[in-house]
């Protein structure tokens, strides 16, 4: 491109992001939702065994899943377990990292590298230290060890997400509701939660998600009575090669689709609302 | 107009203030640095006075007021709001208000929300909260924007309502801490103004913090000014200009001419590169350090400048200079002058009407002794 074509031109050349980094872009993109435009369309095959193209269309394995009380129940423990796990994780990951931004040291730092390994350790490390010590426990196979599992493993998503909301949050908002009368818990209800809440709730919403697929701990904790969806799955193709799972799979895009999108829509609708009036 | 007057005389007579008395006592804020950041600090605010804190940043202005405020605990010493000790009570429970310089508005509340927050706190009935907040918007002439976001305000129109915020609770006392520091020149002065009036209209006290000596000579009934932690002179603002008794006063206050003397005796003449000056004892700091080290204050408005020593009165002090360079200011003139032997930098201001120096004229340079100000140095 000659210099004065470019001088001529900048005013158009607003975009700047480039055209590979868009195919770079397109490509990644494909890469990840492939896969699901293989699933839907599977998952109302009238195969009894997984083939693709569907030989043709039939509601059969859907209604698999929802006459059948063993994935029922399994789609009942997840999401038991992944609620329990996202106010559990997001009462945790929101506490900390609220205290955490008004320390700025080098303990602060350590205590947040720390609260972070569960997320760089590997998930059979965690699964089997957490097994180990459930066992010892007795809490393989409850609830209650499934929640805190997840827990462990979901609390580093809403410190990144509410760690990030509080970088734009003013501390000094909180002197000044202080001199106005509001003791700290006050101050965090009324100011620093409306601000920060975005950031809270993408927590949650990752911690869900995160407590929601989990596999790996889930298959250590199992029991016969309990065991969550995605084992279920795991079971469905190792143990009995089930084509319902190509039912269970899409349902649970879609589910954790919506779970992504509701937030962005409602967000989108109180945004406008409050855009000024003329 | 009548009844700006009418405020005017109701706020400056004594009697009917109202207000809290706020007052400091050997106050201390000791970081663990090599000098602390409010170092013994004494100070008594009467009710209903609007002082002000002035000095340098870093002077520990900002320290004291958040010392005020319960935002910092004090390392020693004590501070009392009508004589009862608050030192251990935490800012919510002190009942002081506050402006801040970044306003700090609450910015998912609209403006009506924002006034009415410490009502809310104070458990007040809804219709009374609507009706105070009204009539506050009112007194910062804000009205008919109750639903607007702050976003949507310029920075003059935030500030009025953190002021409304402020004020509406009828605090013990306002606090500001630079609360005009982010606003335009314009702004500022109307600002001012404003503050001016509607601290005359509550009569309550105020403790204002600036770096600004203009503003603090425009606002204050009193001002202390900080230096190096310590208060390094409390008065008037025409006792600080007029009778400066440290030399850091009269260099912050205003423009001076400084004449240092080293150990000068005071008891009669002191002298200066030569110069035998005469010394008016009316003119003396009574600071203690003036009997050390001290100099010699003379104000630019103060000196008249001469052709030579022949047109100089008897009795008035001298020293030669040289024209540097002439300012014109509209109404006044000011010469930037070098004095003496050693060509210290000085400034004279003359009538705008004395176009006839011009640059590298010797002058002689005179004032009377009744017109300087011997400062510690």
């Amino acid at each position: 491109m000659s210099s004065p074509t470019r001088t001529r031109r900048r005013p158009d050349t607003v975009d700047p992001i480039p055209w590979w980094l868009k195919v770079v872009g397109g490509l990644v993109i494909a890469f990840f939702i492939l896969p699901t435009l293989f699933v839907i369309p599977m998952s109302f095959s009238s195969a009894t065994t997984f083939q693709f193209p569907p030989p043709g269309f039939s509601w059969r394995l859907y209604e698999n899943f929802f006459t059948n009380p063993v994935w029922l129940d399994s789609l009942g423990n997840s999401f038991l377990v992944a609620s329990l796990t996202a106010v559990l994780a997001t009462t945790i990951g929101t506490a900390a990292a609220v205290s955490l931004s008004r320390m700025d040291n080098r303990a602060a730092r350590l205590v947040r590298t720390v609260l972070m390994v569960p997320i760089v350790s590997p998930a059979i490390v965690v699964a089997v230290a957490v097994y180990i010590s459930f066992l010892g426990w007795r809490l393989t196979g409850t609830v209650t060890g499934y929640v805190l599992a997840h827990t462990a493993i979901a609390v580093p998503y809403v410190l990144v997400s509410v760690t990030g909301a509080l970088g734009g949050f003013d501390q000094r908002l909180l002197k000044a509701s202080a001199s106005l009368g509001a003791s700290p818990l006050t101050s965090f209800v009324r100011v620093t939660m409306p601000l920060i809440s975005r950031g809270v709730l993408t927590g949650a919403i990752f911690a869900f998600i995160v407590s929601f697929d989990e596999v790996v701990i889930a298959l250590f904790l199992r029991s016969p009575l309990f065991q969550t969806m995605p084992v279920q799955m795991y079971n469905s193709v190792t143990v009995e090669i089930d084509p319902t799972i190509s039912a269970a799979s899409s349902l649970m895009v879609v589910a954790v689709t919506i779970i992504f999108i509701l937030p962005q829509l409602l967000r989108g609708r109180a945004g406008r609302r409050q855009e000024p009036r003329p | 107009m009548t009844r700006q007057t009418t405020v005017e005389v109701t706020g400056s007579s004594q009697g009917t203030r109202r207000g809290t008395e706020i007052r400091l006592d050997g106050v201390t804020k000791d970081y663990g640095l090599a000098a602390p950041a409010v170092d013994d600090v004494s100070l008594t605010i009467e009710p209903g006075e609007f002082m002000t804190l002035l000095g340098p940043s870093g002077s520990g202005k900002t320290t004291t007021l958040n010392l005020i405020a319960g935002f910092e605990t004090l390392t020693g010493g004590t501070i009392s709001l009508n004589g009862a000790d608050v030192s251990d009570v935490p800012p919510h429970r002190r009942n002081l208000g506050m402006l801040f310089q970044n306003y700090a508005l609450f910015p998912h509340m609209t403006i009506a929300q924002n006034v009415a927050y410490p009502l809310r706190q104070r458990k007040m009935g809804k219709q009374e909260i609507a009706r105070k907040v009204a009539e506050v918007l009112e007194l910062v002439q804000l009205t008919g924007r109750d639903d607007t976001h702050p976003s949507k305000l310029s920075g003059g129109q935030q500030q009025r309502v953190a002021l409304a915020r402020a004020i509406v609770f009828e605090p013990k006392a306002l606090l500001l801490d630079e609360p005009l520091g982010a606003l335009d020149r314009n702004l500022r002065s109307a600002l001012q103004t404003e503050i001016r009036r509607i601290h005359r209209e509550v009569g309550s006290t105020f403790v204002f913090v600036t770096h600004d000596q203009e503003e603090a000579m425009n606002l204050a009934d009193r001002i202390a000014l900080f230096n190096n932690g310590r208060i390094e002179q409390v008065g008037t603002p025409q006792q600080l200009y007029a009778e400066p008794e440290t030399l850091f006063t009269a260099r912050f206050l205003g423009d001076s001419n400084v004449f240092e003397l080293g150990q000068a005796d005071l008891g009669g003449n002191v002298g200066w590169e030569g110069e035998n000056w005469g010394v008016d004892p009316d003119t003396v700091a009574t600071h203690p350090g003036v009997r050390k080290a001290s100099a010699i204050v003379v104000r630019p408005e103060d000196v008249e400048v001469a052709g030579g020593r022949d047109a100089v009165p008897v009795g008035a002090n001298t020293v030669r200079a040289t024209v540097r360079d002439v300012e014109y200011m509209g109404s006044y003139r000011t010469l930037l002058l070098t004095m003496g032997d050693r060509g210290l930098f000085g400034r004279a201001r003359v009538s705008a009407l004395r176009g006839d120096y011009a640059i590298g004229d010797d002058v002689v340079v005179w004032w009377r002794p009744r017109s300087q100000r011997i400062v510690a140095a």
